[in-house]
């Protein structure tokens, strides 16, 4: 028997007879879990071990791409951290988001990471795979049925919009996690998912309070995060019928119920729900007490189901090929007359660049120092330097990487009214100070839609990992 | 006095790629009520901070966390050409300098 049937054979008739110990290893899988307060974890006797992996905050690129944004090298040493750990406890890992963003690739990347430490470690395991993607068939009759619906404004998706996404991913659930754990493996890895469904949808198959596992699992999925001072270390959950515990693995970072009810507001409108595909938790009446110096004992969260399952989606197209130039000035003159200089050098790269070829780039000046960060500065006063970087999003990259070329040189030498130097008007890190960056893409998808049941999705595949002398 | 001499912590960052959400907490109770007594730090101000609509920013009091929470829709959808801030983490500053009476 693999580890998620050991545990729902424990738990068969008793739901949740005992405490259990879920360990939040990491807030993003891939860039460095610390030993010391992963190990501490494991020392507590722990259940379950989960951990994200990816996300929608960090752009469109590694969706639209399907490129990690993780390095291989890092990804490779957690993957193997977690899974030893878990292994060595006989215990399941549950991994949600693969690869950064959870389409097919992201996937594909993580399971032939894992195979790799599979077989330098000698480990024999059985692992559950729910691919994330979402066939453009069903976003289709969404559209055409008008049951498509734009998060926070996103504009309509037209059939148009639809076939130019590269990847289209939905968050699954908790549903679908536990399909893939009743068919009693040791590891699940997820594509693109809630990331509560990691740690709360064993709990609540074992029998314990949904609204509860939810706000454990909301909580534990950044790891430390939520103690003071907040961090990256791993942090212990103890899920009881009425109540869970929060403890840090590393030392110096408290639990506390300030530190731990702040947490709701990390990257959430809204502090007091926490949206799932199959209803919502409310934390109106969540309570937080310290019940040592490091830890605290949470309660009161309420989960109300939702009258139809929705699924949020998410998608990413090709926008064009980006290049960027980068450079600086410290002429005070150059400083205060950028805006126009900048506009007057785009004309003058329009007519050369565009003689014999249509106009068919965007250019985006970024003025670090005035407007680089932030449309309205909070103190409008002209710097002694700014940092200059102008990107240009073409057709081909051979276009883009034209247009800011001929842009450095014009903006270098461009005689703006009052001039007094004539040397040059920027200055260059290093050469060539245009970079090729590659393709930019867009988020085209962000739409809940209504999957009416529908089957054929986020369907669990099992692999049999064996090496010869694995046991 | 100015709301960054009385706040412990002022930090914007996404909630979702569509939205820019603004947290302001504060040390204890009492400069918690006296920020959220105060008229200068509403709905109205953020619109006008922003250049968002005042209908479209959402606040809500959290006093748990001794946190007032502002949410407003992002002018660009984050990592869309011509994007300035994609993680939306550095939109804050210019809460600093709003008068609390």
């Amino acid at each position: 028997m693999r580890a998620t049937g050991k545990l729902i054979k424990e738990f068969a008739g008793k739901p949740a007879y005992r405490p259990l110990k879920i360990v939040g290893a990491s807030g993003q899988l891939g860039y460095g879990i610390p030993t010391p307060a992963f190990q501490r974890a494991l020392e507590q006797g722990p259940d379950l071990i989960g951990c994200d992996m990816g996300s929608i905050d960090i752009g469109p690129y590694y969706l639209g791409s399907g490129q990690m944004a993780t390095a291989r090298q890092s990804t490779k040493r957690d993957l193997r951290k977690v899974i030893l750990g878990a292994r060595s406890l006989d215990i399941p890992l549950v991994i949600g988001s693969a690869g950064s963003a959870g389409a097919k690739p992201h996937l594909e990347q993580t399971i032939a990471i894992i195979r790799e430490i599979a077989q330098e470690e000698h480990l024999t395991f059985t692992m559950a795979v729910i691919p994330g993607d979402i066939p453009k068939s069903i976003v289709k009759r969404s559209i055409a049925q008008n049951e498509i619906v734009g998060v926070d404004g996103m504009p309509p998706l037209t059939l148009e919009q639809l076939d130019l996404t590269t990847h289209l991913v939905g968050q699954m659930g908790m549903t679908e996690f536990q399909a893939a754990l009743e068919m009693d493996i040791d590891i699940l890895i997820a594509g693109r998912a809630c990331d509560t469904a990691i740690f709360s949808a064993l709990p609540v198959m074992l029998g314990f309070d949904q609204g509860l596992s939810i706000h454990m699992a909301k909580i534990i999925e950044c790891a430390s995060l939520c103690c003071t001072p907040g961090g990256r270390d791993s942090i212990l959950a103890t899920l009881d019928q009425d109540h869970f515990i929060l403890e840090s693995m590393a030392p110096q970072r408290k639990a506390l119920p300030m530190s731990i009810a702040a947490h709701s507001l990390y990257e959430q409108n809204d502090p007091f729900l926490i949206i799932e595909p199959e209803g919502h938790v409310d934390l109106h009446h969540a309570k937080y007490e310290q019940i040592t110096e490091r830890s605290s004992k949470i309660s009161g969260a309420k989960w109300i189901a939702a009258k139809k399952k929705t699924i949020k989606l998410e998608g990413s197209s090709r926008v064009g090929e980006r290049a960027v130039l980068l450079c600086g000035a410290a002429d005070p003159k150059f400083i205060a007359n950028q805006k126009e200089i900048l506009q007057e050098v785009e004309k003058i790269v329009e007519e050369l660049v565009c003689e014999d070829t249509p106009m068919d780039y965007q250019i985006f000046p970024r003025v670090y120092g005035i407007n680089g960060v932030t449309d309205l500065p909070a103190n409008p006063t002209v710097p002694d330097e700014v940092f200059l970087m102008i990107e240009c999003i073409a057709p081909t990259l051979d276009r883009a990487s034209e247009v800011v070329r001929t842009m450095k040189q014009y903006l270098l030498h461009y005689g703006y009214p009052n001039r007094l130097s004539t040397g040059g008007n920027i200055a260059f890190p290093f050469t060539p100070p245009e970079i090729s960056v590659g393709t930019a893409y867009q988020f085209n998808v962000y739409h809940i839609i209504d999957i009416h049941g529908d089957e054929a999705i986020f369907k669990p595949e099992l692999i049999e990992i064996k090496t010869p002398s694995g046991t | 006095m100015k709301l960054m001499d009385i706040a412990k912590v002022i930090r914007s960052k996404n909630a979702g790629p569509r939205c820019t959400t603004l947290d302001i907490m504060f040390a204890s109770i009492e400069d918690f009520d006296r920020v959220c007594a105060s008229k200068n730090l509403n709905k109205k101000t953020i619109a006008q901070l922003y250049e968002v609509p005042e209908h479209e920013v959402k606040e809500i009091q959290y006093p748990i966390s001794m946190a007032i929470k502002f949410s407003i829709p992002r002018k660009v959808t984050a990592g869309d050409p011509g994007d300035k801030d994609v993680y939306g983490a550095q939109q804050h500053a210019r809460l600093f300098n709003i008068d609390i009476e």
